[in-house]
């Protein structure tokens, strides 16, 4: 059995007894050991490898809400603000005015013609005083095919002339508050809503989900994670079938495949019973790299789209609540099915309507079945109270909570969604600490970059676009943000007895830095390089890639 | 001239409503080809008996029926099923319990050939207003009734004839223009919840087990009339109809086919190979046939 021995300039260990260290030693993929060379040798034969001995080594990073099309959605072009590494390595420069939107969209279509429709994403007018990117504007890059943009949001699509053609859109007297019309009387180019982008997007024969299948899909996806130092990533959620899982079994045994996949499944389409039987059928296949058997559900929709549940007193600008995605009666049998089992569940809530739905129902399905730890988690959680956290944290749950919001659309929420008050305590990650509850934070990529040292600087800077600080109070330390994206993280997953940490017994993961984060200044945290990973004792550089 | 558009109606209300029940007795007894697609949790919402075949997309159901699943993509479904031969004669669309129904109407913008028909929301009488206390639903069984052109109160034996006339009360007082209509068992005959009315012929009764509840009449004028101020006044009027169907002949020439759900109504042209009339459903107990027959000539009722 060889043992490899990394030499670091520092390693931080995330573990209490031991939290500094320069070696640590490697067998089968597992730890073996961390301490001093010394100290280590105790373990027979061994060959020092000093590749990382200038740089800082930390556990493993751990996503816990990502989607697989971060790495496809760059088979698109990116329209953003800020700039953005693609898989390659090659930074996108944000584009700031509708002339370079048009501009990119041209070298885009001569790059790759043909008649299929022009893919973009990423594209966020609140940056530019909100102008409204018409059909027209579009029209300049191409009428001969389709356009069709997502917006960062995730909220609101753009098309051109063509694409609005084609998908039967293109006609007088629509007459529906997601099609805005022009002077002229025709759509002028935006789709707000999933109630119109879903059918727009499909009439247009865009699948996402047929790309996330694709194996250079994944393949994008798993480079996006070397680069952001991420070892294990949630894929929150896809619809997996028996089909998809063996390809998935086989796409993930490749001896380069370097991440361990966790891909949580939607529970909508299955009745509550057979979902259950499924999941824990899935649960047995897992291995190494494919963590299977954990459930996604979704309660409710999004803040920014007016569809996420708010209790009282709801929306500033007077939008009526948002939308249930699942009965209460069906939270409940699913959960009780899960917690029987012994699977693990976790549920999107954006308003505090919706989180305080899925508390009061882990409450009363616990009286029946005692899962004292069930780690449900709270995914998003972005406007929970400390009444909700304080009895989370009492009923086992866990919270995950978007951090980076505040960066992209804090300004926003601060202005017109939930007004100053709540918007300073959404994603409280202060608070959530304070009361007990097992937290983590994310960037839900592709809807924000992929990179948790970005998310870990998001929690403890607070930053909105305008500049401002939202939430001083609720501000966390270096220390703390780091042990969220590691540990943190892993606990939500139920897989902290096997990551997050760098301790004897547990799977080498590493994320290898050439700064020390715990010694940068905190508004620097998201500029530390990293070099790459290590997955399971495998050294992935970013320069490899 | 193309074919007529394809009725796609909405089925929605809360679970446990008997939107499923409902579905089955119109495969059961409507005769007509139905199309149901649902967005449900995996439940299987056709009884047994029902299924002749099932492969993953599609159950086939006997005299004709299919049904499907939607998920993401319904527009994508519904051009598929408009697509079948022989043609359905009328989509189904039945929703999950917390939708809210009439926003699944939007999809129909994107496809031409297809045209939405009205939303039916199924309550159940002995339930519906502890949903609607329930401080989680309250807004969501709210926005369903809203939505609800004709409104089935459903499980009607379930609760005694004084709760009844509550519940009926609270139902009114909930909604604006929405016809209420009770019901045992989701057996409302398909001619009221569908408008699959045939051509109107002298002597035409609502079919169905339940037209003891229902009345119709054949609105006959006896020339030309504005037919968008006819179906306003049909769709609008207190005449107590919950469906009327029927050709007029329009002032200038040429025919108009008139379509009323509750209170709302759609005027199109029609061919000009169409007898004339408007036949008029409603509750027995609320009809006013005088009120209608100020409007134009009622046929006689059959001996």
């Amino acid at each position: 059995m060889p043992t490899t021995i990394f030499q670091a300039k520092a390693i931080h260990t995330m573990t209490t007894t031991r939290p500094m260290a320069t070696h640590v030693a490697v067998r089968d993929g597992r730890i073996l050991g961390v301490g001093t060379l010394k100290e280590l040798e105790r373990w027979g034969d061994y060959r020092l490898d000093t590749t990382f001995a200038d740089k800082v080594l930390l556990p493993g990073f751990v996503e816990g809400h990502a989607h697989a099309s971060a790495g496809p959605v760059w088979d698109g072009t990116y329209l953003g603000w800020y700039d953005r590494t693609d898989p390659e390595g090659k930074v996108w420069k944000g584009l700031k005015t509708v002339d370079d939107i048009v501009a990119r969209l041209k070298k885009a279509d001569a790059a790759a013609p043909g008649t299929g429709p022009l893919i973009a994403w990423g594209l966020d007018p609140i940056y530019m005083d909100n102008v409204r990117i018409t059909r027209q504007d579009l029209d300049r890059a191409t009428t001969e095919r389709a356009i069709l943009i997502t917006h960062a949001s995730g909220h609101i699509m753009s098309m051109n002339s063509k694409g609005l053609e084609d998908v039967g859109l293109l006609k007088q007297g629509l007459n529906h508050p997601a099609i805005p019309l022009g002077a002229d009387g025709l759509p002028m180019g935006e789709l707000l809503g999933p109630e119109v982008m879903v059918p727009a997007a499909t009439r247009l024969g865009y699948d996402r989900r047929a790309e996330e299948a694709n194996p250079a899909g994944m393949k994008a996806f798993t480079k996006v994670c070397v680069r952001a130092g991420v070892t294990t990533i949630a894929d929150l959620a896809r619809t997996y079938t028996r089909d998809d899982v063996d390809k998935m079994l086989v796409q993930t045994a490749a001896p380069d495949f370097p991440i361990c996949l966790v891909p949580f499944r939607h529970g909508r389409d299955m009745a509550p019973k057979d979902l259950i039987a499924y999941m824990v059928e899935m649960k047995a296949k897992s291995t190494e790299r494919l963590e299977l058997g954990n459930i996604k559900l979704h309660a409710d929709g999004s803040i920014q789209g007016f569809t996420a549940r708010l209790r009282w007193p709801g929306y500033q600008n007077g939008a009526p609540n948002g939308l249930w995605y699942l009965a209460p009666e069906q939270l409940t049998e699913i959960l009780e099915g899960a917690f029987e089992n012994g699977l693990l569940v976790h549920v999107h809530t954006n308003g505090d309507e919706a989180s305080e739905l899925v508390i009061d129902t882990v409450e009363k399905v616990l009286k029946k079945i005692p899962a004292a730890d069930n780690r449900t988690t709270l995914q998003h959680c972005q406007m929970a109270t400390p009444a909700q956290f304080r009895k989370a944290a009492r009923l086992g749950m866990c919270v995950n909570l978007f951090a980076n919001h505040h960066w992209f659309w804090g300004d926003e929420h601060y202005k017109y969604t939930v007004g100053p008050e709540r918007a300073e305590r959404m994603n409280a990650c202060r608070t959530a600490l304070d009361m007990g509850v097992p937290m983590t934070i994310h960037s839900d990529a592709p809807v924000t970059p992929l990179g948790p040292l970005f998310t870990a600087w998001a929690a403890v800077n607070r930053l909105t676009p305008s500049g401002r600080v939202q939430g001083e109070a609720e501000k966390i330390t270096v220390a703390e943000a780091l042990q969220a994206i590691t540990l943190g993280a892993a606990f939500t997953m139920k897989m902290d007895h096997l990551i997050g940490s760098i301790e004897a017994g547990k799977r080498a993961d590493f994320a290898v830095l050439d700064e020390d984060p715990y010694k940068v200044a905190p508004e620097a945290l998201k500029d530390v390089p990293v070099w790459g990973t290590v997955q399971g004792g495998r050294v992935f550089p970013v320069a490899g890639l | 001239m193309a074919r007529p558009a394809l009725p796609v109606t909405v089925i929605g209300g809360y679970l446990g409503a008997g939107k499923t029940t409902l579905v089955n007795q119109l495969l059961r007894h409507s005769g007509l080809r139905l199309a149901v697609m649902v967005n449900e949790f995996g439940a299987l919402p056709i009884d047994r008996d029902l299924i002749e075949a099932e492969d993953d997309a599609l159950i086939s159901i006997s005299g004709g029926c299919v049904c499907c699943e939607f998920g993401d993509d319904l527009a994508g479904a519904l051009l598929q099923v408009a697509g079948m031969d022989p043609r359905p004669d009328h989509i189904l669309l039945e929703s999950s319990g917390v939708a809210i129904p009439g926003s699944i109407l939007t999809t129909l913008l994107f496809l031409d050939g297809l045209r939405g028909d009205g939303v039916v929301v199924v309550a159940d009488a002995a339930e519906i207003r502890n949903t609607a206390a329930n401080t989680y639903l309250a807004d969501t069984i709210q926005r369903q009734l809203d939505d609800a052109d004709i409104l089935v109160l459903n499980k009607t034996d379930l609760v005694s004839e004084a709760e009844l006339a509550e519940v009926t009360g609270w139902v009114r007082s909930h909604t604006k223009g929405t016809r209420i209509v009770p019901a045992v068992h989701g057996a409302v005959p398909h001619d009221v919840l569908l408008g699959s009315v045939p051509l109107p012929r002298r002597g035409h009764k609502v079919s169905g087990h339940a037209e003891a509840l229902f009345r119709s009449r054949v609105l006959q004028p006896d020339g030309p009339v504005d037919p968008v101020a006819l179906a306003r006044a049909l769709a609008e009027g207190d005449l107590g109809l919950v469906r009327a169907k029927g050709y007029v002949a329009r002032p200038g020439g040429g025919l108009s086919l008139i379509q009323v759900v509750g209170a709302r109504w759609t005027v199109e042209d029609a061919t000009d190979d169409h007898q004339t009339g408007v036949v008029c459903i409603g509750l027995k107990a609320t009809f006013d046939a005088d009120g209608l027959a100020r409007l134009g000539p009622l046929e006689p009722v059959p001996a």
